[in-house]
């Protein structure tokens, strides 16, 4: 059974499913170091805040009545990403402005303090216990059949993947062709700089901030939906592999983060499929060391050329 | 209207002639017990090119961070006549300088976006114009008119600044890798696609090839002569100092020793002895030393 095509097929799908949720988040992590070289570990509480407003929104909306589920869903997309936008705003505006000319250090300190800070304040406004959240899009369609092993694709799985390349079709085309993205990609490669030819470098940034929080969000949403179950913790380890993807595919690059969550993803996926569930991070992460020692910069990512 | 009535500045004529664009009153920076910069005041005119010379450490660059909001200035007022008001520079901070004063300036050692295009570098400067036309990005989002002309008219402005840089061939080169002669021309094209009413120069013939240097003399003169903004120079090669200034106020540790029309100061006493006596300061008599810091200020500064 381990050694059909179908077999092979099946976690080939659950892994670009994975993947694209890691690549979601990914991209906040990315674009954030991108503009400020920071990491932000407080985006993986983010991510999980964007799942918590999401299932409060199914929930408020059951109650109200809407049940049809198309319009439900946009509803909470609308509502999750405006939310956690505002979330990503003020972590930026309170915790990491003040600190904007201070070592790099004291940031990274302060992200992870944010970080620990979120996870307790979710715990404690929405206890610690499992949030369970009825399947709201079931069904899916069969793709390939070997010797009885049914291989189906969920419509759910395809609603990931379908959003998630529309998403970075959007971003991408902010980032390259609008004149957001180009002040972005100024700040990035020269802050001060950027100011003097009058790029409003703190606005930027929020909306970098804004930006990341929002994929987020959806990144969250999607998480909930596929599983079905949340709690408070799971930005944790999700933040750790949508990191680790974003160095893997070379941080500071958009398409490198993408690849790198889709990476992680097949590996994962491929990892507990032909081996053991266990060990399928030790799996991830053991990749992300052999590529650090063969390329430091990531798959996608540019060396730094130091100028002399 | 001049700053004159206004401000109560010196009412004296911007030698080398033309409207007050800046007026420098005052202006002292100090860090810690180090004074970089000991009241220096000065003007300088619309139209014309003001150069401020004066050997290494001099304050030169310390007054250019002064102008462009890098630094606050500890003392001192710094007016900028412009057009469509009067700003004191020394309350804008960061990016304001370059959004509501319209100041550009450019580095010693060369800032571009390197990992943008030379075209993007141009249009990046575009970025206040832009960002109103594009309703904040969104309707440069979805492709709407009022966006796609604005833009045009950003290429426009870009391909008029190629062109004058003598940089079309290199439009999408990525400006990290263009030659150094290019890179000093592109930092020169992106600051005047801000569209400022100064611009500061900060040793734009440094590193530069005679010929290059002979190539800059030219742009900087058709930059004062056809678009008639300020410009302000510091620089040391006296080549091209004294062929395009019209100004020039001479610096010697932080204080202004000499002011006035190339020919005036190269004829300083002052000057001289700041040149070429620099290395034996020391042995110098001190009534000498006192002497060039006061002898050649213009009477309404003491």
């Amino acid at each position: 059974m381990q050694h059909s095509f179908a077999y092979f097929l099946d976690q080939l799908i659950n892994g670009l499913t994975l993947g694209s949720i890691y690549g979601l988040i990914a991209i906040g992590y990315t674009m954030v170091y991108g503009i400020i070289g920071m990491i932000n570990f407080a985006h993986g509480e983010i991510f999980m805040i964007g799942a918590f407003i999401s299932i409060i929104t199914f929930l408020l909306l059951g109650m109200a009545g809407v049940t049809w589920v198309p319009l439900a869903l946009i509803i909470v997309l609308v509502v999750a990403m405006t939310l956690t936008a505002i979330y990503g705003w003020t972590l930026e505006r309170v915790a990491y402005r003040p600190l904007r000319r201070s070592p790099r250090l004291a940031a990274l300190i302060t992200a992870i303090g944010m970080s620990i800070f979120l996870q307790n304040y979710v715990q404690l406004l929405q206890s610690a216990r499992n949030k369970p959240m009825q399947p709201v899009i079931s069904g899916g369609v069969q793709v390939f059949e070997q010797q009885g092993y049914v291989v189906s694709l969920s419509y759910m799985q395809m609603i990931i993947m379908v959003v998630t390349v529309a998403l970075m079709g959007i971003f991408t085309t902010v980032i390259v062709r609008t004149t957001l993205g180009r002040a972005q990609r100024a700040c990035e490669q020269d802050r001060d700089m950027a100011a003097l030819i009058g790029v409003n470098v703190d606005r930027t940034i929020s909306l970098t901030f804004i930006m990341g929080a929002a994929l987020a969000s959806v990144a969250g949403l999607m998480f909930l939906l596929y599983y079905g179950v949340i709690d408070f913790y799971i930005g944790f380890l999700a933040g750790i592999k949508a990191f680790t993807a974003a160095v893997l595919g070379g941080i500071g690059s958009l398409p490198g983060a993408m690849l790198g969550g889709l990476l992680i993803g097949l590996i994962e996926a491929f990892w507990s499929g032909y081996f053991t569930v266990e060990y399928k991070d030790v799996a991830a992460f053991s990749i992300l060391v052999l590529v650090l020692i063969f390329r430091p910069t990531g798959l996608l990512g540019k060396p730094d050329i130091e100028k002399v | 209207m001049s700053a004159a009535e206004s401000y109560g500045a010196p009412a004296a004529e911007v030698p080398g002639g033309g409207r007050a664009l800046l007026t420098v009153e005052h202006l002292t920076m100090r860090f810690g017990g180090l004074v970089a910069i000991d009241d220096v005041s000065f003007q300088a005119a619309e139209g014309r090119i003001t150069a401020i010379i004066g050997p290494n450490g001099a304050g030169k660059t310390t007054v250019f961070n002064c102008l462009t909001g890098f630094y606050k200035p500890t003392v001192g007022r710094l007016t900028l006549h412009h057009p469509k008001g009067e700003f004191l520079l020394e309350r804008l901070e960061g990016y304001r300088t370059a959004q509501k004063a319209s100041v550009a300036r450019t580095f010693q050692n060369i800032r571009l976006f390197p990992r943008m295009t030379v075209l993007e570098n141009l249009i990046v400067a575009q970025h206040n114009k832009l960002m109103r036309a594009s309703g904040f990005t969104a309707a440069g989002l979805f492709g709407l008119k009022v966006y796609r002309d604005a833009e045009a008219k950003a290429m426009d402005l870009a391909k008029y600044w190629l062109d004058h840089t003598k940089l079309t061939e290199q439009a999408d080169v990525e400006a990290g890798n263009l030659p150094y002669g290019d890179q000093r021309r592109l930092e020169i094209a992106r600051a005047m696609c801000t569209e400022p009413v100064l611009l500061c120069l900060d040793e734009p013939a440094a590193g530069l090839n005679p010929r290059e240097s002979h190539d800059l003399n030219s742009l900087l003169r058709y930059i004062r002569n056809e678009h008639k903004i300020g410009i302000l120079l510091i620089e040391h090669d006296m080549s091209v100092v004294m062929e395009i200034s019209d100004h020039i106020i001479v610096l010697d540790y932080g204080r202004k020793i000499s002011d006035g029309t190339p020919e005036a100061v190269r004829n300083d006493p002052a000057v001289i002895r700041a040149y070429l006596g620099q290395e034996e300061h020391e042995e110098l008599p001190p009534e000498i030393i006192a002497g060039a810091g006061t002898a050649d200020r213009s009477p309404d500064d003491a």
